[in-house]
C-alpha cells in the first residue's frame, strides 16, 4: 500500500514502504496544460533537491517545468510518456507518472498535502 | 479588460479564457489539438471580434500609407496589405475589401487604435466600426455550413444576408483553409454564431488559431512582424504592388525599394524541428557549428504534421531551404531544417 501526497506545484507523490516515491503531475495540472506533446525526464541517478526543476512538459502552446517535490535520487523514469506524451493527459495520476525518487529524507513528506488538503488548495485557485 | 459581443456564448460553451490585446478571449473550448484538427477536417468557428473593422470612403489618402494597389482593387474584391512607417517598418498588416461605397479594413486588435491615429494623422477619414462582431468560419466544410456565401471565390467580399442578419462576408481567413470571415452588428453576433454552431461548426479558440496560422506560414503581428520589420525581410513581397513600387507614392517606399534592390540582412524562414520538443519565440538560432544567426519569432507543435515547427529570422545567407540549424531550448540545441512555407498546403477555393 502506498500513501499519496500532493504539492502546491501540482505534483503527486506515491510513497512505498521501501522509500521509493513515484512522482507525476496531477489531473488538474494536465487539464490546465492541455494537449501534452513533449516530455523531458531527468537522467537516472541524478540527485535532485526539493523544489528543483527536473522535468519539462510542453503543451501545444507552452512549456512548463516539473519540480521535485522531495529530495532524492532518480531511480526510474517513465519512458512510455516520452514516447507517447498524450498518456499524461489520459492518465496523469496513474500510467502517466514521470519518475521515481529514492528519497533521501522522508521527513519532507510532512510538508506535502493529503488529498483533502490539495482539493482545498485547488478550491482557492478559482 | 474588454469583452467581445460573444462573451456570454464563450462562457456558456465552457471556454477557457485568456487575455489577448486587452480582450478576454477564448483560448480553447475542448482542447487546442481537437479544435485544430476540426478546422483541417471539417469547419471551425472563431470569434475574432477583437479585430477592428473600419470603413474608409476616400481612398486616395489611404493609398499613400500602403504598398498595395488599393485604387486597382475591384468592387467585391479583398486584398492583404500593410501599413508602413517612413522607414518601411510594418505598423500593421490588414485586409482591405472594396465594398463599392467604401473600403472596409480589418485591423489587428493590438494595433487598431494606433492604426486609426496614424491614418487620421495622415488625413485619412476613417469611420471605426469597432463595436461590430467578426466571426471566422474556417475549414473544408465551411461552404457546406454557409451556402449563402458559396458564390464567393477566394478573396471576394460581399454583403450577404444570413438568416435575417445583414453581414459582410469575405472568403478568406487565417488558417490556410477555405472559409469565410463574417462581420455583422455586435448585437447580432451571438445569434449568428449560434446558427453556425447549430449547422455543425466546431467552436475554436485562439490556441488553435495560432497553431493553424503557423502551419499555414502566416505571420502574426507582434511576433513575426513589427515596426522594425521590413516587409521584404518578412517574405511579404507578395503584398508589394509593382506599380506602387514604381510610382513610389506611399510612406516607406524608399526603404522597401532599397530592400528589394539590395536585399536584407535577415530573412524570415520556416523551420521544421527533429524530435518532439517545440522551440518557442525568443529561442536563439545557431548554425550547427555554434555561430548565432537568428532567433525564433513563433513556435508551436504542429498537430497536422505531428512535429514542432517555427518561424524565425536568420541571417540572409542561412535562409536557403534545407539549411541545417540548431534552435537553442533550455541551453540545448534542437536540430532543425529551413523548410518551405507554408508547412501545410493552403486549401483556398479560387
Amino acid at each position: 500500500m502506498s500513501q499519496i501526497f500532493y504539492s502546491k506545484d501540482h505534483e503527486w507523490v506515491a510513497v512505498e514502504a521501501d522509500g521509493l516515491a513515484t512522482i507525476g503531475i496531477t489531473a488538474h495540472a494536465q487539464e490546465a496544460l492541455g494537449d501534452i506533446v513533449f516530455v523531458e525526464l531527468p537522467e537516472l541517478g541524478r540527485n535532485v533537491a526539493k523544489g528543483e526543476a527536473c522535468a519539462v512538459v510542453e503543451s501545444v502552446k507552452a512549456a512548463s517545468d516539473v519540480y521535485a517535490p522531495l529530495t532524492g535520487t532518480v531511480a526510474e523514469v517513465n519512458q512510455a510518456i516520452v514516447d507517447a506524451p498524450a498518456k499524461v493527459n489520459e492518465a496523469a495520476e496513474g500510467e502517466g507518472w514521470f519518475f521515481k525518487l529514492r528519497l533521501q529524507d522522508p521527513a519532507g513528506l510532512t510538508e506535502l498535502l493529503d488529498r483533502a488538503g490539495y482539493d482545498e488548495f485547488l478550491s482557492t485557485l478559482a | 479588460m474588454a469583452k467581445t459581443p460573444l462573451d456570454a456564448l464563450h462562457r456558456r460553451l465552457g471556454a477557457r479564457m485568456m487575455e489577448f490585446a486587452g480582450y478576454e478571449m477564448p483560448l480553447q473550448y475542448q482542447g487546442i489539438m481537437a479544435e485544430h484538427l476540426a478546422c483541417r477536417a471539417g469547419a471551425a468557428l472563431f470569434d475574432v471580434s477583437h479585430m477592428g473593422q473600419a470603413e474608409i470612403a476616400e481612398i486616395e489618402a489611404f493609398s499613400r500609407l500602403v504598398p498595395g494597389d488599393i485604387a486597382g482593387l475591384k468592387p467585391g474584391r479583398q486584398r492583404y496589405t500593410l501599413l508602413l512607417n517612413e522607414t518601411g517598418g510594418v505598423l500593421d498588416d490588414l485586409m482591405v475589401a472594396n465594398l463599392g461605397a467604401h473600403v472596409q479594413v480589418v485591423l489587428n486588435a493590438s494595433r487598431k487604435e494606433a492604426d486609426v491615429a496614424h491614418m487620421r494623422g495622415h488625413g485619412v477619414d476613417v469611420t471605426t466600426r469597432f463595436d461590430r462582431a467578426l466571426l471566422a468560419l474556417q475549414g473544408p466544410k465551411a461552404v457546406e455550413i454557409l451556402p449563402e456565401a458559396a458564390h464567393l471565390k477566394f478573396m471576394d467580399a460581399a454583403p450577404v444576408r444570413i438568416a435575417d442578419i445583414d453581414c459582410i462576408v469575405t472568403r478568406s481567413g487565417y488558417t490556410g483553409e477555405d472559409g469565410f470571415e463574417i462581420g455583422c452588428a455586435g448585437f447580432d453576433g451571438e445569434a449568428l454564431a449560434e446558427l453556425l454552431l447549430a449547422r455543425g461548426a466546431t467552436p475554436a479558440g485562439l490556441g488553435a488559431r495560432d497553431s493553424l496560422r503557423l502551419e499555414a506560414g502566416l505571420c502574426l503581428y507582434g511576433n513575426d512582424i513589427d515596426e522594425g520589420t521590413n516587409p521584404v525581410a518578412a517574405g511579404l513581397g507578395f503584398a508589394l504592388s509593382k506599380k506602387r513600387l514604381a510610382d513610389g507614392h506611399f510612406l516607406g517606399s524608399k526603404a522597401v525599394n532599397k530592400a528589394l534592390a539590395e536585399g536584407t540582412t535577415e530573412s524570415l524562414v520556416g523551420i521544421k524541428l527533429e524530435g518532439r520538443a517545440p522551440a518557442r519565440a525568443g529561442a536563439e538560432i545557431r548554425l550547427p557549428g555554434g555561430e548565432a544567426v537568428g532567433r525564433v519569432t513563433s513556435g508551436v507543435f504542429s498537430s497536422t504534421l505531428n512535429a514542432p515547427i517555427a518561424l524565425g529570422y536568420v541571417r540572409a545567407d542561412c535562409a536557403k531551404i534545407g539549411t541545417a540549424l540548431d534552435l537553442i531550448v533550455r541551453d540545448k540545441p534542437l536540430a532543425g531544417t529551413v523548410s518551405a512555407l507554408p508547412f501545410v498546403p493552403h486549401n483556398y477555393v479560387r
